[in-house]
């Protein structure tokens, strides 16, 4: 048997657009080490992707795992003189591939076995809790959180100090503390892989906040779509339990907390907050109007905080390393990292973390490594059915709180959806609107009756069948749901319509005046045409065409029959000489 | 997952169920969950007896049950079949199958049929529109489908279930 290569050599030129110069490289990079890849010391291999992008020629060593970027022709000798047959590292090329990142709320996460308490406190895990109860008072805990500038992940961004002290001023007997763990929005599992991963962190940072505010029991609420995350976090309840974390009398402090599980059952209007007090009572998820906000009066009119996973999340690390550390990560009003499911056209979608104030560029374009099949990218959806869309032009602006909430979107709990030409922005806001329509709990009449008429109009419009003064409709359907809504729900249901027709607002009137829609997503708006000058009449559209609709032959050229055609698409899809055209609705002149 | 049990065995299991939670009103949720596990649905006579338990009223175990996506009142069917109605299939005649199931299984979409062999459902685009009409059963993809094959590939499931 042949003995395996001691060393791996990954290369690939990551500014490829075009011209993609990886084989050049790896052709030069094989000529340096011939003589060792004869011994099998070295293999060079040109590899499809690293996960790292615009960074120039870079090459990864393998066991080593060193990373060379912008590498020159140049360097390579040196390279390969140092780190193939040495194993040093040359410092002034090395690279970090996750620099863009910075791992707070996902410290653990792939790092732990989340169902092993040992290793969490291997980790410094229950560090804080220690440091806590031993040596600060409540007041000295909010006041580092206040340090630190925390704010809610769950998307409204409120000082989660704040919300603490609120609930820690009110005298009562009893009070809670529960963890919102019923992400709802769809395309976005943040939350779920922090309680998969590391559920102790979200544990502690509840005892912590037990401690703070004065409260003696703690919910999790979890979604029950989430049957992995719920076996977790109740394997390291008991096992905190075990190790006399919960309870009575927690490491002799005096202080007692005890933490249960409450699941959801399939309702998104229960991420809000006092929905899902309704629900934790027993009841219908419905919202009540706040004030009071349950800070003050909450599950069984007691006094209650809720926090969002990633912001418990958050609350080890503070107290451990100091509200002044935590601080210094981020922007001016909007301190600690974020995390967001990258989804959507981009190349590398996951989940990552990145300080706050990270433009959503580089966000895009680094960490995701720009948009799939070389296609412009049109605009970045963030916060799900509550937010709204980011244009391709304001993409420089740097991620926080305020800033989205400028550009007409929110920072939501963290689902970034990365849109291409292909996607059509009228399309875009009827899909989000359906859900929240869907969604509604029916108690208010603005967001029930206002929601139906919206999507009514948005159908309308998306069928070919768009009046001018719907439009006009429109603008005051959404003000009249933003203003009298009872809840967030409904207050947010008509965003992501008010920022595509912020920005997007000529597509509107496309559809509307000239019953078109420009990436092709509307059917009943387009017809498919092939460009007889374009066509080299390969046949593959005539061959693929599921419902026989292209006729002609190799000879005499291929048309489309208008009656027969689906508009499924897939011509369009399969031609590779840009030779079908998507058009409006109304023929184009007829070629041939 | 739908069982048949006896009065005896069911009563049981709901006294189990009330026991874990000590009956509480506000643990009601986490009860129709534990019940909706065992049976797969929520029978109306074992939520007729969760009431007499709990003293929690019949009506608002109902409107609990039914303002929660998840809750089912009817057993789930143990074969779904997926009608695709993506505008391919749409337009070579899908909703022509969707009428035929309906009438053949007296089922609305969503539902299933009184033996629980099947269950209805309409979704969007499976992504073989080249195939169109496209109905699925279960994880199994039929192609090409019409009101008559739909019969065919039926009966191969209810022919299955007899020679049990
Ligand atoms: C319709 C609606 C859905 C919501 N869904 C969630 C959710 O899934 N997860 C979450 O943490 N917060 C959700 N929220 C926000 C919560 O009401 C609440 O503000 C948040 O949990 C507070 O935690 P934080 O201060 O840590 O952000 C939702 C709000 C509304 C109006
Ligand atoms: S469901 Fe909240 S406003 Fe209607």
């Amino acid at each position: 048997m042949l003995k395996p290569f001691e060393k791996i050599v990954f290369i690939k030129d990551t500014n490829a657009v075009k011209a993609d110069l990886t084989r050049h490289y790896a052709g030069i990079f094989s000529k340096y080490v011939r003589p060792l890849i004869e011994d099998r010391k070295v293999f060079v291999v040109q590899a499809a992707d690293l996960g790292i992008y615009g960074e120039g020629l870079v090459i990864k060593i393998w066991p080593n795992n060193i990373y060379y970027a912008n590498v020159k022709e140049e360097d390579i000798a040196e390279i390969v003189e140092r780190s193939i047959v040495g194993d040093e590292v040359v410092d002034r090329l090395a690279f970090s591939p996750d620099a863009k990142q910075v791992r707070v709320v996902l410290r653990n996460c792939g790092v732990i076995d989340p169902e092993e308490i040992d290793e969490y406190l291997a980790r410094d895990g229950y560090a804080a809790v220690e440091k806590v109860l031993s040596s600060m008072s409540p007041e000295d805990v909010i006041e580092e959180l206040k340090k630190s500038g925390l704010r809610g992940r769950g998307g409204g961004g409120f000082p989660t100090w704040m919300k603490w002290n609120f609930a820690r001023n009110v005298q009562s007997d009893q009070k809670y503390i529960i963890c919102n763990a019923d992400e709802g929005d769809p395309g976005a599992y943040m939350d779920r892989s922090v309680l998969e991963g590391d559920p102790h962190s979200v544990i502690e940072g509840m005892i912590v906040g037990g401690y703070a505010i004065g409260a003696s029991k703690g919910y999790f609420y979890i979604r029950a779509e989430y049957p992995l995350a719920i076996e977790r976090v109740q394997r390291a309840i008991d096992q905190a339990y075990e190790y006399g974390l919960l309870g009575e009398d927690i490491l002799g402090s005096g202080f007692s907390f005890d933490l249960e599980i409450r699941l959801g059952a399939g309702a998104f209007v229960c991420g809000e907050e006092t929905a899902l007090i309704a629900s934790i009572e027993g009841k219908r998820g419905t919202p009540r109007p706040r004030p009071p906000y349950p800070s003050i009066k909450g599950l069984w009119g007691k006094p209650t905080v809720i926090n969002n996973v990633e912001t418990l999340a958050n609350v080890p690390v503070i107290l451990s390393r100091g509200g002044d550390w935590f601080s210094t990560i981020g922007t001016e009003t909007s301190k600690g990292t974020k995390v967001f499911a990258l989804t959507g056209k981009v190349r590398n979608s996951g989940l990552i973390e990145v300080p706050m104030g990270t433009t959503l560029r580089e966000i895009v374009m680094k960490v995701g490594g720009g948009v799939v099949g070389g296609k412009k990218i049109k605009a970045v959806q963030t916060g799900g059915p509550s937010g709204g869309v980011i244009p391709e032009n304001l993409l420089d602006t740097p991620v926080d709180y305020e800033n989205l909430r400028r550009l007409g979107s929110i920072m939501g709990s963290g689902g970034m959806i990365v849109m291409n030409e292909e996607d059509c922005m009228v399309d875009i806001a009827k899909f989000y609107l359906k859900f929240c329509v869907d969604e509604s709990c029916g108690k208010c009449a603005p967001c029930r009756i206002g929601g139906y008429q919206l999507l009514g109009l948005l159908e309308k419009i998306t069928m070919g069948e768009g009046e001018e003064e719907d439009l006009e409709k429109i603008s005051l359907i959404c003000q009249a749901m933003q203003k009298a809504s009872l809840c967030g729900l409904g207050q947010t249901a008509p965003n992501p319509v008010i920022s595509t027709m912020r920005y997007f607002r000529e597509e509107y009137e496309e559809h509307v005046k000239e019953k078109m829609c420009r990436s092709g997503k509307c059917k009943r708006l387009i017809r498919y045409e092939i460009i007889q000058e374009k066509c080299v009449r390969c046949g593959m559209c005539y061959i693929n065409c599921p419902v026989e609709a292209i006729t002609g032959s190799k000879a005499k050229g291929f048309v489309i029959q208008q009656d027969k055609c689906v508009k499924c698409g897939k011509c369009y899809e399969v031609c590779k000489f840009g030779a079908i055209l998507i058009g409006s609705k109304e023929p184009v002149e007829h070629r041939i | 997952m739908a069982k048949q049990l006896t009065e005896d065995q069911l009563k049981e299991l709901v006294e189990s169920v009330v026991d874990r939670w000590g009956g509480r009103p506000d643990a009601l949720i986490m009860m129709l969950h534990a019940i909706q596990d065992e049976f797969g649905y929520i029978p109306r006579r074992v939520s007729l007896y969760l009431s007499q338990k709990t003293g929690i009223p019949l009506a608002q175990i109902y409107e609990v049950i039914t303002f929660y996506h998840l809750f089912r009142t009817s057993p789930p069917g143990k074969h779904k079949i997926s009608v695709c109605m993506g505008t391919a299939c749409y337009l070579k005649g899908a909703p022509q199958i969707v009428e035929k199931l309906k009438e053949i299984l007296e089922i609305k979409e969503g539902e299933s049929t009184p033996d629980g062999l099947f269950q209805l459902e309409t979704v969007r685009c499976l992504g073989c529109c080249g195939l169109a009409p496209v109905v699925m059963i279960d994880d199994k993809v039929y192609g090409k489908v019409n009101p008559e094959k739909i019969m065919d590939i039926l009966a191969q499931y209810t022919k299955e279930q007899d020679s049990k």
